[in-house]
């Protein structure tokens, strides 16, 4: 195995000097654990191009960003309200801004009982077991070089825990604010999300850039999802145009759980979302959706990986990418049915819109099978508009620009209709109309 | 599931002399000494009597192998090669080379008769064509006199070293340059013998042109190399076979074959490669490791590439397209049937340059024991390849559940008006259809070589008609022995 | 020629045939009728070796030999046929090349000559013919787009080139309309002898309009809990199988 080129500045070099001002200090094993991690992101450094799953995306424009000694530690901004997506009084919200929790922009009033939402910087302090036993639930930093990096640095993010049988009859609305208006900065955020048995909860996640400036967010979610329990997990990418966003979320299915997700980028200079998700026991299964819609020059990169470690699990994927002007995506999307794990469904498809010549498209869509009695299939496509339903169209009369537009929309909304809590599905056509500006 | 037990079981059952072409032959041999250096590759050289310019070429592949790391990424696995504990060079001893079929060595005749080739009934029932090549040289190739008549060239690429310097020179390493890859470069250094052929602006080759591999002395690498080119307006189909006797010691194949298509020219290239694969253990089996690749240069060019793999330890081939001529067209066709211990990495790139390219993948794998079967393959649009167009298709069939079928495609565009459509299915072999064919009477294994031809069915339909029926048969005999 | 004594068969642990007992001589059309759930295609598949079921205790004669102990293809080759319920789509693989395969492997098995390819499709004109299947069908893949009509009319044509001692049509009349129903039973008919044997497996009466049975069996929970004659089959028409569930349990 070659050595990766090492590309990890600032991070190493501040470590040592920061380390103690990051939450959890007063916790020996809290700084085993970066120490550790530390340890592996020197080594491995940041991913690159020569590794199999970042072959198609290119970290080197995270170096524009011109990180400083000083954007390791994020300044706050002033910001008086958040930018709510649900109406007041129908979801719990949390809100992050640069990272940080906000107590006062959140609103968790009323949370049922056996619930916990919290921020996982104060609850690090308060509760250290209880970030502790989650934290230890996904220590696997090794090959994982975000991740390692994010263990290192992780400042705050979301903790949600249902104890079994509750039920989180709201949605959980997580509003992520950032802007770089006082200085350039990167954010680790880390957010720990357990279900217990026979649980529920669904979260709207959205992550909003103020202003064109320039940030770094490196997000790693921890989820585990006890037998029978059901998350609803659907989020908006809407990062500031300048901005690197790369979120790991790395998942642990129990059996007959239910992971829902959905994710919708449009936001960041070059973003890459990637989900690992284990079903690790029968009835498990998991729906990863999700639409990306890129113009400029922005980069988006989707990767997942689904472990099928158990009989009768399944997984389904539906991605839908739309690439304007100079825009790039990226699609991996790799199914592994692993010895024993017989009577698995995985079925996955990932089409794409090319609206220009300069526009490209890198899908790698990938079927690793040991088990025999399975039915698993990909499919993947790219091209543009469909020419006769564009005529169609505009002999109806329509500008030939809202013909184009109405038929993305109808591309997409093929993948938004994946959407299990079906009241949300709204919400996100609406986000693709701005986008589509219709 | 308890049939496919039984199957699985009735395999292990089985003992390997399903293999019918395991024998060897007893025959004088003319062979350079064990090992490789430039001593080697000069002597090969020498031995072919080649002009200066080849082995100066021979020699830069060489030094640049001696750089070059092993191919990594492809999903195999196998003991590191010692390059050194191998021959390069083999040939049967003959003082000369046999002007005729009549000065063939009588005991090679017989082999290949054995093998399903008799060179002389060929030559006067069937209409094909046939340059047999046995271990490192070409010993026999028939109508040639026929073709000469339509001012087709078909002779080993030694001769046409020789006698056509220009078209070799012009055109060898045009597609795969030396560097190309490890294997391709070793190829370059070392390649012995294989075959060539032109056809002429406009000329339809009258007769299909086949090539016979079959590697018969120990230890011996075999490294063939063949350059097709189809002038303008030309057709030509042209078939590969291969076969090896059984041996414990894993024997390196490492092949380049060159396609040349200009204007309006099709070649149409089948390989039925059925290698000896190893025992049940893995012990023995060839390593076949081959870079195949055709430049559609013309416009209105295609390249049509259909493969039976069967056979082989470890395979390691991606026949591919380069489509720069406008409206050119690539086709792989591509069945590739693993079992006991066998591993194949396989598929194709299609590289669309020109506007209007078309390229179709139809990949049908088949696993079985503990092989591992991958399909590999990249489909790649060019900014400039306007209107392009792409279908692929991959089906994977298991059988038992100690197998792995895995799909690993590469779809690259950069140009909106491509059209890319990618499809990928795993199954495994139903029990309803078995239960089915055998309640009609046929039996277990019968019925397995059934579902799985109908499985194949697209891509046997591909192979010449004079083949598609041996095709079937190789199909059917290795899934009694390695299906079953 | 079939004599069932006895037959108890399991399914995944679960007793699905409780000791059924039934003689067939040849030339006589046997009907069994049943709610859904009573064991009836599990018999059809106990007769005819499907995997998947146990047999606990009892035998299954044909023609004075132990069947349960063969593979289905060598009971094939004693004569036994099984229409299917639901035809099996085999894709890539021609109804002819189908065909002649089986046909060869049930005469190889008998001892008898293998046909050649004229030889076939001298046979397969002749039944095509016999039986008004048009020749197209022939060149399809086996059942792949087939019409659930001609799925089991497909079928009757390889029971008439197979020419079996003892056709067994698991609810062949599933899913049909009328007008298939009769084609299908019209050539059940064409083919009856004095010397073959039918037995017919449906919920239904309407089949039997067609193809009248000698005997019906009513089976119920595993059991055969009545036999008689067809008039049976009216009268189960009108009166359903609650009498007769609530007779086994």
């Amino acid at each position: 195995m070659k050595q990766d080129n090492v590309m990890t500045t600032p991070f190493v070099s501040q470590y040592d000097n920061l380390k103690q001002a990051l939450p959890g200090y007063s916790q020996p094993w809290m700084t085993t654990l970066r120490d550790r991690a530390m340890e592996s992101f020197t080594q491995a450094g940041l991913p690159t191009q020569r590794r199999e799953s970042w072959k198609y995306t290119n970290l080197r424009g995270l170096q524009q960003l011109e990180l400083t000694e000083r954007a390791l530690e994020p300044q706050p901004i002033s910001i008086d309200r958040a930018p709510s997506l649900l109406p007041e009084g129908t979801a719990h919200r949390v809100v992050f801004v640069n990272g940080g929790f906000r107590p006062d922009l959140s609103d968790l009033a009323g949370l049922p009982e056996g619930v916990i939402v919290g921020s996982v910087a104060d609850l690090a302090e308060r509760e250290p077991q209880r970030v502790e036993a989650l934290l230890a639930a996904h220590s696997d930093v090794e090959d994982q070089p975000l991740v390692a990096l994010n263990t290192a640095f992780m400042r705050d993010g979301l903790l949600l825990e249902l104890e079994a049988g509750r039920k989180l009859d709201r949605v959980l609305e997580v509003i992520h604010v950032n802007s770089a208006e006082n200085g350039v900065f990167a954010h680790n955020a880390r957010n720990l999300i357990s279900l217990g048995a026979g649980s529920e909860a669904t979260i709207l996640e959205h992550h909003t850039g103020l202003n064109g400036t320039a940030y770094y967010i490196n997000a790693a979610n921890d989820m585990t999802l006890a037998e029978d329990a059901t998350l609803r997990h659907y989020r908006i990418q809407a990062e500031g145009t300048n901005a690197v966003h790369t979120s790991t979320m790395n998942g642990h299915l129990s059996g007959n759980s239910f992971y829902d997700g959905y994710t919708l980028s449009i936001g960041a200079a070059l973003s890459r979302n990637e989900t690992n998700m284990k079903l690790t026991a029968a009835g498990a299964r998991c729906h990863l959706n999700g639409g990306y819609l890129m113009r400029d020059k922005q980069h988006c990169d989707t990767t997942t990986v689904v472990d099928h470690l158990s009989p009768q699990t399944s997984c389904r994927e539906v991605f839908k990418g739309v690439l304007d002007d100079r825009s790039r995506g990226v699609f991996q999307g790799r199914i592994v049915v692993h010895p024993e794990a017989q009577q698995t469904d995985g079925h996955q498809l990932n089409k794409v819109l090319l609206l220009t010549d300069t526009a490209e498209i890198n899908a790698k869509p990938e079927l690793e099978i040991y088990a025999d009695d399975v039915k698993c299939s990909h499919g993947c496509s790219a091209g543009e508009v469909d020419h006769d339903a564009l005529f169609y169209l505009r002999s109806r009369g329509l500008s030939e620009t809202s013909a184009k537009a109405l038929l993305i929309q109808a591309f997409l909304a093929e993948s938004v209709s994946e959407i299990g809590k079906e009241e949300l599905q709204d919400l996100f056509l609406e986000k693709i109309s701005d986008w589509l500006a219709i | 599931m308890a049939a496919t037990v039984e199957t699985v079981d009735q395999v292990r059952a089985l003992a390997d002399d399903k293999y019918k072409y395991g024998f060897v032959t007893d025959i004088e041999a003319d062979t350079a000494p064990k090992g490789l250096d430039e001593s080697t590759v000069r002597f090969i050289s020498a031995k072919k009597e080649e002009p200066e310019w080849l082995l100066e070429w021979r020699l830069k592949a060489y030094r640049q192998w001696l750089t070059m790391p092993e191919p990594e990424w492809a999903k195999v696995d196998f003991p590191a090669i010692d390059y050194q504990d191998a021959y390069y060079f083999s040939a049967p001893k003959t003082t000369e080379a046999p002007k005729s079929l009549d000065e063939v060595d009588p005991e090679l005749l017989r082999t290949y008769e054995k093998l399903g080739i008799p060179l002389r009934e060929q030559e006067m029932l069937a209409g094909v064509a046939v340059d047999a090549v046995f271990d490192s040289v070409s010993v026999a190739t028939t109508f040639r006199h026929k073709l000469a008549e339509k001012g087709v060239i078909f002779c080993s690429i030694s001769e046409a070293i020789k006698d056509y310097p220009d078209l070799v020179k012009k055109y060898l390493g045009s597609v795969v340059p030396y560097g190309d890859n490890k294997h391709a470069c070793l190829n370059s250094a070392v390649f012995t013998d294989g075959s060539f052929v032109y056809i002429p602006k406009g000329v339809r080759c009258p007769m299909e042109l086949s090539t016979y591999f079959r590697i018969n002395a120990a230890n011996t690498g075999q490294f063939e190399r063949t350059l097709i080119i189809a002038d303008e307006g030309s057709y030509v189909s042209y078939l590969e076979g291969c076969t090896a006797p059984m041996r414990d010691e894993n024997q390196l194949h490492a092949a380049v074959v060159e396609l040349i298509v200009l204007d309006d020219a099709e070649i149409k290239y089948s390989t039925v490669q059925n290698w000896y694969p190893g025992d049940e253990n893995g012990v023995g089996g060839i390593y076949n490791f081959v870079t195949k690749r055709g430049a559609c240069r013309g416009k209105n060019s295609k390249i049509s590439w259909t493969q039976v793999e069967t056979g082989s330890a470890v395979t390691w081939k991606y026949p591919s397209c380069i489509l720069q001529g406008d409206n050119s067209v690539g086709e792989f066709y591509s069945i590739a049937i693993t079992n006991n211990m066998q591993q194949a990495d396989t598929g194709t790139k299609m590289i669309h340059l020109g506007k209007n390219t078309t390229s179709r993948i139809i990949a049908k794998g088949i696993s079985a024991g503990k092989s591992q079967s991958t399909y590999r393959g990249l489909v790649r649009m060019g900014a400039k390849a306007k209107g392009a167009r792409n279908y692929t298709q991959c089906d994977s069939l298991l059988i038992g559940d100690k197998c792995g079928a895995h799909t690993v495609p590469y779809i690259e565009s950069r140009n909106s008006s491509a059209q890319i459509e990618h499809e990928a299915t795993t199954s495994k072999i139903s029990e309803d259809q078995l239960f089915y064919c055998r309640q009609r009477g046929i039996g277990e294994e019968d019925a397995v070589a059934l579902v799985v031809n109908g499985f194949c069915r697209e891509v046997l339909q591909q192979l010449p008609m004079e083949f598609a029926v041996e095709a079937q048969k190789l199909v059917g005999i290795s899934l009694e022995g390695s299906v079953g | 020629m079939l004599e069932i004594k006895n037959l108890h068969a399991d399914v995944e642990g679960k007793a699905i045939l409780r000791g059924i007992n039934l003689t067939i001589q040849p030339g006589e059309v046997h009907a069994i009728m049943g709610p859904n759930g009573s064991g009836k295609s599990t018999l059809a598949h106990v007769i005819s070796g499907r995997d998947g079921y146990d047999v606990t205790e009892g035998e299954v004669l044909y023609h004075g030999k132990n069947i349960l102990e063969m593979e289905p293809e060598e009971r094939a080759g004693e004569g036994v046929f099984l229409a299917f319920q639901y035809p099996v789509e085999i894709p890539g693989v021609t109804n002819t090349t189908f065909m002649k395969e089986a046909l060869n492997s049930i005469r190889k098995y008998r001892g008898e000559d293998e046909l050649d390819a004229m030889q076939f499709m001298k046979v397969i004109r002749e039944k095509t013919k016999q039986l008004g299947v048009s020749n197209d069908m022939l060149k399809r893949a086996v059942n792949v787009g087939f019409s659930g009509g001609e799925k089991k009319r497909n079928d009757i044509l390889q029971m008439a080139i197979l020419e079996p001692s003892l056709a067994i049509l698991d609810e062949t009349d599933s899913g049909l309309d009328i007008d298939a129903l009769k084609t299908v039973a019209d050539g059940v008919n064409l083919l009856r002898s004095p010397e073959n044997a039918t037995l017919v497996i449906t919920h239904y009466q309407r089949l039997l309009d067609y193809i009248v049975p000698d005997f019906v069996h009513v089976l119920a929970k595993g059991r055969i809990v009545k036999s008689g004659d067809k008039t049976l089959a009216q009268e189960l028409e009108k009166k359903g199988y609650a009498e007769f569930t609530d007779q086994a349990a």
